[in-house]
């Protein structure tokens, strides 16, 4: 059986890899074009690790066929920064200390930006309810929640 | 000696110093290695979670196209008695299968898919035993005996048990000391078996040269434990096995062993490739450490004004398929907090058809406290005290004995219960079906073997080397302690977390070990470079070395000496360092020692839905003694983040198996731990009451956060509900359930 | 003398004695010395012997130093309690 052919933008440039019908677009990303910052934490869909936009929509990348990405736009977090420039997201989780071990890490900063992107002033209930599908097992969350609050507050100013 | 003094650095938040890579998705984790011609491993786990392996044909699988090795614990050595047999046995099963999802070969191929067909090809023949699923069915006379050989360590002999070990500890007379009692409660409580929840799978890549020599990348909270792990499991010397640590995605005492490192370092050998191993989540459930399942009778006994009198304590607890499980450290911590005169406890490591459990913060404590705080809350209700008053009348302070001997030094136990009741979450108002309930922690912490090397630049920037993984920001407290010493710029300390080659041997990050005593090695490291700068300095000055100070990162004349040269900074004097005697290197490694003891105290609001049995948290304190903390904001982290696992852990989690022993709920959608819409914020209160053994006061913070909150939540719900529930979790129906009984009383 | 408390599981082999004083100056002494007096102690300790030192718990203890005015307890050796 021969390999899919997928031509696709990931992170604003034009991306080309080879993929079995069935491979997630999370396995595409982490082992057929080389994005690692995603992760894997369940492959079920059911700690947001592997959080990325389609199109500007919130997935999760386990449960998207890599296939269908064709002809779409993918952001991954290693395309949320730009350049030198951390995101507002990213400075502010690392000025709350809202990471210990990191891996969750990506995730939430996909999905808080996807939040802030489309409510830029939530409110503590709105942001606890958007990362509800992001398991961090190390913060409790308190202070992720508190970046995310404080980053809306500096993308509003 | 804690030393009083004005700190720059320490007690300050910067940014961690590997925080960007972590923001950005640019930091590697166990999963993201990869190698040239790399293979993947995959493992065969067992059906049954009992049963005598009869057979094993891996014929059609090594026939396979693609396929490159097969093993199983027919090519791991025979280990010599006291070596490591149980890990052997856990990580390739040889004669029994002792639960459901335990490891009985292992396959490498060209690809993942592959590897995961050739499995299937794997033909075993077992002959199917009952399973041995709780503590009953494991004490039952008649119950099966996982290994029959074995005898209960600290018994008499017993015979054939399930019993592993027993141990005791007693003072005074207790039932004698009962009888004077006004008042004696006596109740029992248990626990079901929990995950860590580490959001990262176990994950490795191995790769065997043809001179034997073994390197391995992976994640885990200890790289010479993998290193000597693995030379134990495969026969080989320490010295010939190589660890490289990825970051670690969480651990919390789960990474704190070996499951894939091993295979993955034989099926490399038998294929001449390297080969990687990732765990599903699936496998993380099913295979690898959970924490144990307890039961605990406890019997307490006080005077009508509140002194507690005697108590004893028996504990039974579920080690999984091999012995082990915590109940040691859990019946030296379950009256450690409380001066009692009278004791006897008692404790059961029981084996039972379910994984071997491993650490999980403060092992064997909150199954513990769980019982002692809640027993403690009925007390206080029963004797119309204050339960924060009953436990500051009763605590232990410097000088008192604990159950097992020792007596405390300086602990800060007293005050977390006073700035508990001074807080103004003691005192606020609850509504209806709400409910407050406190709890306290004890935790030993650990001190254990550290290594640290500095190495200043030659423009006076200094690089910290160690051989501990950062699971929570432990860079950042290396620089801190690094650049307090030196008098340096923070952000111009690079922290460096080493392999196995580079490092000088280091222990485990755990045990809340890592700031106390990897830490303190650091200090120790720039305290050598800092005797070498003032040598230089005198050199320079062509003065004595009594005659040169270091202060604030400056080489001075000492006040008095009648010399009166400019100051030498750091950088000054680094920048000369090939005329003053070369390279300026620190090294310090110790056995640390005097690791106080944690205390916590937490305050914990609920609100009960009396239709449906949900608990929703709507308030939570934690209060800690961390000695001193180096940077709070991760210090208050662990406080956060230990209090939210003890909550899944009260509210949520457990582990359900059906009737043959598989476990029913091996995803993160039916093992439901907290998410962020379940919380509210966590407030955190530091306490600093400084170890005095420790240059800079510090007590180890990672584990404590952990013991409290079983019972702070089941206090609270009984506030809230009336119904105590003396057994976890209060998951909605349970709690339910509960109710419905107490309306129909 | 340094004073050697005796858990229970281990008074049926020196006697029923609670606390023994002996004279040593690491804890290997201790247990020469117990072993001298209580012949098959040693045996009875097992070989993963923890014990606390004037308050201090060591896991590997064989060469530390006791003093005449320490006092040493024995703990069943501590495993999975990492």
């Amino acid at each position: 059986m021969s390999k899919l052919h997928v031509e696709t933008i990931i992170n604003g440039e034009p991306v080309e890899f080879l993929c079995e019908p069935h491979t997630s677009l999370l396995d595409a990303l982490r082992n057929e074009v080389g994005l690692t910052g995603t992760k894997e934490g369940c492959a079920t869909g059911d700690c947001g690790a592997c959080s990325v936009t389609l199109d500007g929509r919130l997935v999760c990348s386990c449960l998207v066929v890599a296939a269908e990405v064709a002809g779409h736009e993918v952001t991954t977090v290693e395309g949320v920064a730009e350049a030198e420039q951390l995101h507002p997201v990213q400075q502010k989780l690392l000025e709350h200390a809202g990471l210990q071990c990191g891996i969750c890490t990506p995730g939430f900063v996909v999905a808080a930006k996807a939040l802030l992107d489309r409510t830029p002033d939530p409110s503590e209930t709105e942001v606890r309810y958007w990362l509800a599908g992001n398991l961090c097992r190390c913060t409790g969350y308190d202070k992720i929640v508190r970046a995310v609050l404080d980053a809306a507050a500096e993308l509003r100013a | 000696m804690a030393e009083d003094r004005k700190y720059r650095w320490v007690g300050t938040r910067p940014i961690r110093h590997d925080g960007v890579d972590k923001v950005t998705g640019r930091a590697n984790y166990g999963a993201d290695f990869a190698l040239p011609g790399m293979l993947w491993g995959k493992i065969l786990r067992s059906p049954h979670a009992h049963a005598r392996i009869l057979r094993i044909d891996t014929s059609r699988a090594e026939a396979m196209e693609g396929v490159k090795a097969v093993a199983t614990a027919a090519d791991l050595p025979e280990q010599r008695p006291g070596g490591a047999t149980d890990l052997s046995n856990n990580i390739l099963a040889r004669d029994k299968v002792l639960y459901h999802g335990h490891a009985v070969a292992a396959v490498a191929a060209i690809t993942a898919e592959i590897a995961a067909q050739a499995l299937d090809e794997i033909e075993i023949e077992y002959e199917a035993l009952a399973p041995v699923l709780s503590l009953d069915a494991a004490l039952a006379d008649d119950a099966p005996i996982l290994d029959t050989a074995r005898r209960a360590r600290g018994m008499d002999d017993t015979g054939p048990t399930n019993i592993a070990a027993r141990v005791d500890f007693s003072r005074g007379e207790p039932d004698q000391a009962f009888a004077s009692c006004d008042v004696v409660l006596e109740r029992s409580y248990e626990t079901q078996t929990v995950h860590q929840g580490y959001i990262e799978p176990h994950a490795c890549v191995a790769d065997t040269k043809a001179d034997g020599l073994v390197e391995i990348w992976c994640s885990t909270q200890g790289t010479f434990t993998v290193r000597s792990l693995t030379a134990d499991v495969l026969g080989l010397d320490k010295s010939r096995v190589k660890v490289t640590p990825s970051e670690i995605g969480g651990g919390f005492g789960g990474k704190t062993t070996v499951y894939l490192e091993p295979v993955a370092a034989l099926l490399s050998r038998q294929s001449g490739r390297p080969v990687k191993m990732v765990m599903s989540r699936d496998e993380v459930f099913r295979a690898t450490g959970p924490a144990a399942a307890s039961r605990i009778e406890l019997k307490v006994g006080a005077t009508q004004q509140g002194q507690l009198v005697a108590a004893t304590a028996r504990l039974w607890m579920e080690a999984g398929a091999f012995p082990g499980s915590p109940v040691q450290a859990a019946a030296m911590t379950i009256l450690a907090p409380y001066k009692l005169d009278h004791l006897f406890i008692e404790g059961f490591d029981v084996v039972v058809t379910k994984p071997k459990v491993a650490a999980y913060r403060a092992p064997g404590a909150p199954q513990a406290a769980f019982a002692m705080e809640s027993l403690l809350d009925e007390l206080a209700q029963q004797l119309k005290i204050d339960p924060i008053d009953l436990r500051l009348a009763n605590a232990v302070a410097a000088g008192d004995q604990l159950p097992y001997g020792p007596r405390y030094k300086t602990i800060g136990m007293k005050e977390t219960l006073e700035a508990a009741r001074d807080h103004p979450h003691y005192s606020a108002p609850l509504g209806e079906n709400q409910g407050r309930g406190i709890a306290l922690g004890f935790w030993f912490n650990n001190g254990l073997n550290s290594s640290a090397e500095v190495y200043l630049t030659e423009d006076g920037t200094a690089v910290v080397v160690t051989g501990n993984p950062d699971i929570g920001g432990s860079r950042a407290s290396m620089a801190i302690l690094c650049a307090e010493e030196l008098g340096i710029d923070v952000m111009k300390v690079r922290p460096i977390v080493a392999d196995t080659e580079t490092a000088g041997y280091t222990d485990v990050t755990g045990g809340s070990r890592v700031t106390f005593a990897t830490g303190w090695a650091v200090v120790n490291a720039c305290r050598v470079i800092i005797e070498d700068l003032r040598r230089r300095a005198a050199q320079i000055w062509e003065c004595d070395l009594e005659q040169v100070a270091f202060d604030d990162g400056r080489c001075l004349p000492v006040e008095g000496s009648g010399l009166s040269h400019d100051p030498l900074s750091v950088a000054e004097i680094a920048r000369k360092m090939g005329s003053t005697g070369g390279p300026i290197n620190g090294q310090a490694q110790l056995s640390a020692r005097g690791a106080g003891p944690g205390f916590a105290t937490h305050l914990c609001d609920v609100e009960v839905d009396p239709e449906t049995g949900h608990v929703d948290v709507i308030r939570y304190t934690a209060i800690q003694d961390a000695g001193r903390a180096i940077h709070p904001a991760y210090v208050e982290g662990q406080m956060q983040g230990g209090a939210v696992q003890g909550i899944g852990w009260a509210l949520n989690e457990e582990y359900l198996f059906d009737d043959e022993g598989r476990m029913e709920n091996a995803s993160f959608l039916d093992y439901r731990m907290p998410v962020a819409s379940d919380l509210p914020m966590i407030d955190t209160v530091i306490v600093e009451v400084p170890n005095p053994i420790h240059p800079y006061g510090v007590r180890g913070v990672g584990e404590t956060p952990i013991v409290p909150p079983l019972a702070a939540v089941a206090n609270a719900v009984k506030h809230a509900s009336g119904v105590r529930m003396q057994s976890l979790p209060i998951s909605p129906p349970r709690l339910l359930a509960a109710l419905q009984e107490q309306a129909a009383e | 003398m340094t004073a050697v408390v005796i858990p229970n599981g281990l008074r049926a082999h020196c006697e029923g004695c609670a606390r023994v004083e002996v004279e040593a100056v690491s804890v290997r002494g201790v247990l020469a010395a117990l072993e001298a007096r209580f012949p098959g102690f040693g045996a009875a300790l097992g070989e993963n012997v923890a014990v606390a030192i004037d308050g201090e718990v060591f896991q590997d203890p064989l060469y530390e130093a006791v003093a005449p005015e320490s006092e040493l307890h024995f703990l069943p050796a501590l495993s999975g309690g990492r």
